[in-house]
């Protein structure tokens, strides 16, 4: 392996040899410290209007978001955007205490599966880990309880979010997982809007080898 | 490993210009890039601030891009990864063969990596038994033609929609072969059921990387069709692809950087899947590969630090310079001949191959700087094109006509009186020949010029003696 001979070259280039102890201190804590740099100003808004920006970006991403006043009410707002899409109402669904503390037995034609997504399944129900207000931006780490398969193989990919969930910028969102689940999990995806390409004569079209459809349900208020 | 054709430039242009179905191409997508990053630049008020920005944090990088390399490694590590670092291409191609082979690979799908074509993963896969599946739809189609990427973020930018049907066609010949194709929506729908048993089939999966983070000791790609996670999720070991200027410091720099990427590639305002991957599946996870390595290869942008051509480093293969080039948008992007074109492929071309075998592309351009003025990390194309001609220059490498041209040119250049005098008296000469058309047909000399258009001639007047008169003219 050429790693020292790699390191040796760059010095070469920098003309200078490994870093002096001080200086390397200092990096060290600017990684530690991770420093923001400029946030657009536009998501620096009231908890409402970081909710409503956060809905606006993905419908102009070509995503569909349903607001419900609580999780009592989430099994009808799936049930009913499944059928209106002629979607099948049978769904692999993420492994999540939040998820099983809706009650989604008050909707028994849903059939639901625990699980990771696999590639049979046409709809995945994944729980949402944060919103980033700034682009419309869902931040889904993975998890047991959060299967990052549920977020890709299916057709239609449905995402609960807690409304109090959203935040203005990614920065917030990275504090939120630095805070929360501490070491970086093994996979972290933003998700923003459903799956496309523009490779053929650079015009785009909706569903490429991710879900063609994507479905917030933002529960309760920000 | 691609042969480079960068040398034949001029034949490889002329050859463009006469494409009929790559001018038809060019001409579909030219302004439509161009048209949606204005629209993103326009829409975001600190842009120009985040360009700044991507500029200082990608020079911080490099100026200690040894001990970010080594942190990013350590979390590597600490995460349950692998790091491969290689001196050049053909040990990168080793060290895939060697993870594929005692994964007991068959198959590997592949996310669109321009790394990988540097490298030639694809080929030595294949000549040693394996499989490679290109998963981007335009890598997939550029696979089924034997075809190789003619723009970095768009790789099947010179094709026709006729191209995709025929190809598809000729492909999956499993399928009725009356099936009709309506839409475009059509030939997305093939490409996903074809390339789903792909996925499923594979045993590693083989994406690239647009940034490392040394702060956590994530790969991170960016991808709208999702075909990246896929080919990371679904395969028992996971190899990002990378070279070494692709790290960044921490989450914080990473995210401005994608502030900036997507705007100026395809101007969205962020990409549909932006994911960052650390390590191997973890305790009680239900999906995600078992192994994770990362293969970082240097092959020649050492020897681009601390030199003129550093900045060049800093690219984040947006695209926007080709974007918005007019060279590149006359005779797209294989004329340049080999794997990066555009402006910035003149930069990196010849410092990756030597500027013996790519001399001609910093060589092709007007300078109009448009390139300079929409990159978002501020690199000097057109100075750093200059740097080039200079080099090749010193070098002798010119052609001896072009040599000879140049000392001409300065030795009259270097004496005012002479050099007023000859082009007063060309001016004229030119004026006076041209008679009433004021334009010529043909011209000694010029015939490059006169073949395809006509010359206008001089008023007679030289710029000197007319600002000389209009300064008399002036109230003092």
């Amino acid at each position: 392996m050429s790693r020292e001979a790699v390191l040796l070259a760059i010095r070469r280039g920098l003309r200078r040899g490994p870093l002096p102890p001080d200086q390397a201190m200092a990096l060290r804590a600017r990684l530690d410290g991770h420093p923001r740099h400029v946030i657009p100003a536009r998501s620096r808004l009231d908890r409402d209007g970081q909710v409503a920006l956060f809905a606006a970006n993905v419908e102009r991403e070509f995503g569909t978001v349903i607001r419900v006043d609580d999780a009592a009410a989430v099994p009808a707002a799936v049930a009913d955007w499944l059928a209106a899409q002629n979607l099948p109402s049978a769904a692999a669904i993420a492994p999540h205490p939040e998820l099983r503390a809706i009650p989604w037995a008050d909707r028994p034609l849903l059939r639901l599966r625990e699980g990771r997504a696999e590639a049979s399944d046409q709809v995945a129900i994944q729980h949402g880990f944060a919103g980033i207000a700034e682009t419309g931006t869902l931040m889904l780490p993975s998890a047991p309880e959060r299967p990052t398969t549920l977020n890709l193989l299916a057709e239609a990919a449905v995402v609960i979010l807690r409304a109090a969930r959203v935040v203005g910028a990614y920065e917030e969102a990275w504090d939120l997982l630095r805070a929360e689940l501490g070491a970086m999990p093994r996979n972290v995806m933003l998700v923003t809007g459903p799956s496309r390409s523009a490779d053929i004569e650079q015009a785009l079209e909706l569903g490429a080898h991710g879900p063609r459809r994507l479905c917030v349900v933002l529960v309760g208020a920000g | 490993m691609q042969t480079a054709t960068s040398s034949a430039f001029k034949t490889n242009a002329h050859a463009a210009l006469g494409d009929a179905g790559l001018q038809k191409a060019l001409a579909r997508s030219g302004s439509s890039f161009i048209a949606r990053r204005a629209a993103a630049a326009a829409a975001l008020p600190e842009f120009e601030a985040l360009r700044d920005e991507a500029r200082a944090i990608k020079d911080h990088t490099l100026a200690h891009l040894d001990f970010y390399l080594e942190a990013f490694a350590d979390k590597v590590e600490a995460a349950g990864g692998q790091v491969h670092v290689c001196a050049d291409a053909a040990e990168a191609r080793a060290v895939v063969l060697e993870i594929c082979r005692a994964a007991g690979a068959r198959t590997v799908t592949k996310g669109k990596s321009m790394i990988s074509e540097e490298l030639g993963i694809n080929d030595h896969l294949e000549a040693n038994g394996i499989t490679p599946v290109e998963t981007d739809l335009g890598e997939y189609i550029l696979q089924l033609r034997h075809e190789t990427p003619s723009h970095i973020i768009a790789p099947a930018f010179h094709l026709n929609r006729e191209d995709w049907e025929a190809s598809f066609r000729a492909a999956h010949t499993d399928l009725p072969a009356e099936r009709v194709f309506r839409e475009r929506r059509d030939i997305l729908v093939e490409a996903r059921t074809k390339l789903r048993e792909k996925f499923l089939a594979a045993d590693v999966g083989i994406t690239g990387a647009n940034f490392l983070i040394a702060e956590t000791g994530s790969s991170v790609i960016v991808t709208n069709e999702g075909n990246g996670d896929l080919t990371q999720t679904l395969p028992r070991v996971h190899i990002a692809l990378s070279s070494i200027e692709k790290v960044v410091p921490t989450l914080e720099d990473c995210t401005s950087l994608l502030r900036v990427l997507a705007r100026s590639a395809t101007g969205q305002e962020f990409s549909v899947y932006t994911t960052f991957s650390t390590g191997a599946r973890r305790q009680g996870d239900l999906d995600g590969p078992e192994a994770y390595h990362v293969v970082i290869v240097d092959n020649g942008r050492s020897n681009m630090l601390g030199g003129e051509f550093q900045p060049m480093l800093r690219c984040i293969r947006c695209a926007a310079c080709m974007n918005h080039c007019p060279v590149y948008g006359a005779v797209g992007g294989h004329a340049y001949g080999w794997v990066y074109p555009g402006p910035m492929g003149s930069v990196l071309t010849p410092a990756l191959i030597g500027v013996d075998q790519a001399g001609l592309l910093p060589g092709a351009s007007t300078f109009c700087g448009k390139c300079e003025s929409v990159c978002p990390v501020r690199i000097p194309l057109p100075g750093l094109m200059r740097h080039w001609r200079e080099r090749e220059f010193e070098r002798h490498l010119t052609p001896a006509a072009q040599r000879r041209n140049l000392a001409l040119w300065a030795f009259v250049a270097k004496r005012p009186a002479l050099y007023r005098a000859l082009t007063r008296a060309g001016a004229f000469g030119l004026r006076l020949m041209a008679g009433k058309r004021g334009r010529f047909r043909h011209l000694p000399l010029a015939g490059g010029w006169t073949a395809g258009r006509d010359l206008p001639a001089p008023e007679g007047e030289t710029f000197f003696a007319r600002y000389a008169r209009e300064q008399r003219g002036r109230a003092p």
